[in-house]
């Protein structure tokens, strides 16, 4: 693969991008890709924006990406989708969450959830919506929604030659490692 | 072995590597990692939370002379805050390799400016490296230890949030032992007398004339020849953009020494180029020097010199390329920081925001948030410790032009040890007429929950001795110093009502420990509209609690996110709102 590959994971501070975004570059240089990746660590610990660079390839320069460039947006909350859709290739994929936090404007009714995100996106982008928050309680456990999309994520990318089962198992404590992998095999059939 | 790293983590590794022994830092993003790393080494280096920068930088400048390879770390606005020492420093000349980490932050995603801190290093007369990723990171620490012993200079190693917080593969190395350089008493070096200064600042312009000469061939100045058309003066992690916009179709000069620059090389490589660009992010700091030596250049025509670069922004100021971006037909809203469901910082603010006549000098941390709406609680924020000096400030001035109006100046538990006791002196010296609030969240909230001289805890995870904040102020001389749980709305306003009336130096001290500390049980409270009971006047909504919202028609909360602070059950009036799962 000559060119490089551009990965741009967005959602709410507290969801667990960070986690995800751990677990693929790991996946990633074991299958032997040149990796950077990018995080900012904003402001708040939790209720802010939040976004993860992921790049990888044979050679890779800059650890960010500019507008218009990504391959592929996962977002982990709708609205946030919407945000930052504009870093994406004109022929990028869209993989979203159907899950709402409403931001504190909206909360406090000073501005409004947007409505008709997915069919938005849906009509510029290659959109896949998916309920990670269903999903993951049918796992068992809610908190398993970052897993979910990460398990869509590798399927959106075709990403199988690495083993990612194995890769869940080093990056998480023992006691999770069974309900992740579930929860990422239950992403990976969405 | 190879590993995936952040910069801060490389540093930290390459302070291993280099055979550092002693480091300090004060935390502060992007910075903060590289000490939260030390730790990893906890065997063979010692590191510690310092209650601020320049005792940081002094810590690990006595290090130094001891005899220690030391680093001292922080962001870029702690280096303003350690220049005191750190300028003496570079007169006097080290023992031990000394290395200042300034972590800048291009485009500023948790700073209050964007300050270049490369001018520190003309500025101070040091030397100073950068790095363009981890492996940089890594090697150039350890070189830049060999650097700071060989020419007896301190070394700025300058860093940037996207070296920091990006993370790409290292290939680890060897730790060297260097040992400790043996301490002899030297009057003359280190006693920054006017008459040793005198002589030592003619030293400090030979030692840079020496560096300069050895930046000429120093292996961290790179050149690379392709198509010498287009010739591309760079460093950082600009490079890397550069780089991928140019790809092999232009020559580079790569620099990772940086000051002084090699004036020599640069004259060269711009004699082989038909054009010299300068790719730098921020101020144009090499470029000024290369054209104050003759040498054309192009820089800050085409690049911009405010927030960071990336390769879309290279690529668009120099090849007028852009990018082809679609967007969607969706009308968003804002999603800002805001202060967690259930942080303490809440119910103060709360609180003050409904007291007439007020003022509230804020400061730097998570109660920086309680100036969004909807609590609009602080009226100020400037730097460290200022929430409370420049309130004394607002105070004296509303005194002399007789406003009453009273000052309130707040600063969170780690600012207090910061610079916040210095300011509460001041106002009990000079009789300030205002109130200093310490919001004691028993953590170093905001850069991600570093122990802090408040918490009995330590870098190093040893027990410390617990500064008692309200202790300190008492011996300061306030008569009263208030201690209250913020979220208790009742007790939060009365004591804010007896301050303002109080004619004796008064001092607030909020203590409720912030919701996300590590091992603290979450609480099984959670918080829940009674629908029926619901008069939907949005009187909870006034918290700024993102746990609780609207939705069809009533008041609703989140039982994912709250954990049962009851802030929102005291404001309303209707009993609407009442407690589950205990
Ligand atoms: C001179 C300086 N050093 C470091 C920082 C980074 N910084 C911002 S807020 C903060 C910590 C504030 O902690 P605390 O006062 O305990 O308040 P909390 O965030 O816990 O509410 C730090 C270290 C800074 N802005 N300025």
């Amino acid at each position: 693969m000559k060119e490089t590959k551009n990965i741009l994971l967005v959602g709410v501070g507290g969801q667990g991008i960070i986690l995800v975004s751990k677990i693929l570059t790991a996946g990633l240089v074991k299958a032997g890709y040149d990796v950077k990746m990018s995080e900012v660590h904003g402001m708040a610990q939790r209720g802010g924006s939040v976004s993860t660079q992921v790049r990888y390839g044979e050679k890779v320069y800059s650890p960010i990406i500019g507008r218009g460039q990504a391959d592929i947006l996962v977002s982990f909350e709708k609205m946030e989708a919407a945000r930052w859709v504009e870093y994406l290739k004109p022929d990028g994929k869209v993989v979203v969450n159907n899950y709402e936090i409403p931001s504190l404007p909206i909360a406090i009714g000073k501005a409004e959830y947007p409505q008709g995100v997915i069919e938005a996106l849906d009509k510029v982008f290659k959109t896949t919506a998916i309920d990670a928050g269903k999903a993951a309680i049918e796992v068992g456990n809610i908190r398993t929604q970052n897993i979910v999309l990460l398990g869509a994520l590798v399927k959106a990318l075709g990403l199988n030659e690495v083993d990612w089962v194995e890769i869940i198992k080093e990056n998480l404590p023992q006691k999770m490692v069974d309900i992740n992998v579930k929860a990422f095999q239950k992403g990976m059939e969405l | 072995m190879k590993k995936l790293m952040s910069g801060n983590e490389a540093i930290a590794r390459g302070a291993y590597e280099a055979g550092v022994t002693i480091a300090a830092a004060y935390p502060g993003t992007p910075s903060t990692e590289i000490l939260e790393h030390m730790v990893d080494y906890k065997d063979v280096i010692y590191s510690e939370w310092a209650p601020n920068e320049k005792v940081a930088a002094e810590v690990a400048i006595g290090g130094s002379i001891a005899g220690s390879r030391s680093l001292a770390a922080m962001k870029h606005v702690g280096v303003n805050v350690a220049a005191d020492p750190i300028f003496t420093y570079a007169y006097l000349g080290v023992n031990g390799g000394f290395v200042l980490v300034s972590a800048d932050d291009p485009s500023m995603h948790s700073s209050q400016n964007e300050q270049d801190n490369r001018y520190y290093a003309k500025f101070a007369k040091m030397a100073m490296i950068e790095p363009s990723d981890s492996q940089e990171a890594k090697d150039f620490l350890v070189e830049a230890y060999n650097i700071s012993e060989q020419f007896d200079i301190p070394v700025l190693f300058r860093v940037t949030t996207r070296i920091c917080h990006s993370k790409s593969i290292v290939e680890l190395g060897e730790r060297q032992e260097v040992g400790h350089k043996p301490y002899i008493k030297n009057i003359n070096k280190y006693v920054a007398t006017p008459a040793n200064a005198k002589r030592l600042h003619v030293v400090v312009e030979e030692r840079l004339k020496a560096l300069e000469k050895f930046a000429n061939t120093s292996a961290l100045n790179k050149v690379e020849y392709n198509d010498t058309k287009i010739g591309i003066l760079t460093a950082s992690v600009s490079y890397q953009y550069a780089k991928e916009v140019f790809g092999d179709k232009a020559s580079y000069l790569k620099l990772g020494f940086t000051y002084p620059l090699p004036m020599d090389l640069i004259r060269e490589f711009a004699s082989k180029v038909d054009t010299l660009y300068v790719i730098e992010e921020l101020e144009p700091f090499m470029e000024e020097q290369i054209k104050a030596a003759g040498i054309k250049c192009i820089g800050k025509e085409l690049i911009p010199n405010i927030y960071e670069l990336n390769p879309d922004i290279v690529a668009k100021a120099m090849l007028n390329e852009t990018t082809e971006v679609k967007s969607v037909d969706v009308e968003i809203a804002a999603r800002p920081p805001v202060l967690c469901p259930g942080c303490p910082h809440r119910g103060f603010f709360y609180a003050i925001s409904k007291k007439k006549n007020t003022v509230v000098a804020g400061d730097i941390g998570c109660y920086t948030l309680g100036a969004m709406p909807p609590l609009e609680g602080i009226d100020t924020c400037i730097c460290m410790g200022a929430g409370i000096s420049a309130a004394m400030g607002m105070a004296k001035s509303f005194e002399v032009s007789g406003r009453d109006t009273k000052v309130f100046g707040v600063v969170g538990d780690s600012t207090f040890f910061h610079s916040g006791i210095t300011g509460a002196i001041d106002i009990v010296y000079n009789k300030g007429k205002m109130v200093p609030v310490v919001l004691d969240n028993r953590i170093t909230g905001m850069t991600g929950h570093q122990e802090n001289p408040g918490t009995g805890k330590t870098l190093m995870g040893e027990d410390a001795v617990e500064i008692d904040i309200v202790e300190v102020l008492k011996s300061i001389g306030y008569k009263k110093v208030a201690v209250v749980d913020p979220c208790d709305l009742k007790a939060m306003n009365a004591v804010i009502d007896e301050s303002m009336v109080s004619t004796e130096p008064y001092a607030i001290v909020t203590k409720r420990p912030c919701i996300l500390i590590k091992g603290l049980e979450p609480s099984k409270v959670k918080c829940q509209v009674k629908t029926d009971k619901c008069k939907k006047c949005k009187m909870c909504l006034k918290v700024g609690c993102p746990a609780v919202f609207f939705k069809d028609g009533a008041s609703y909360i989140d039982k994912s996110m709250c954990v049962g602070c009851e802030v929102c059950m005291q404001v309303c009036k209707f009993d609407a709102i009442e407690k589950v799962g205990e």
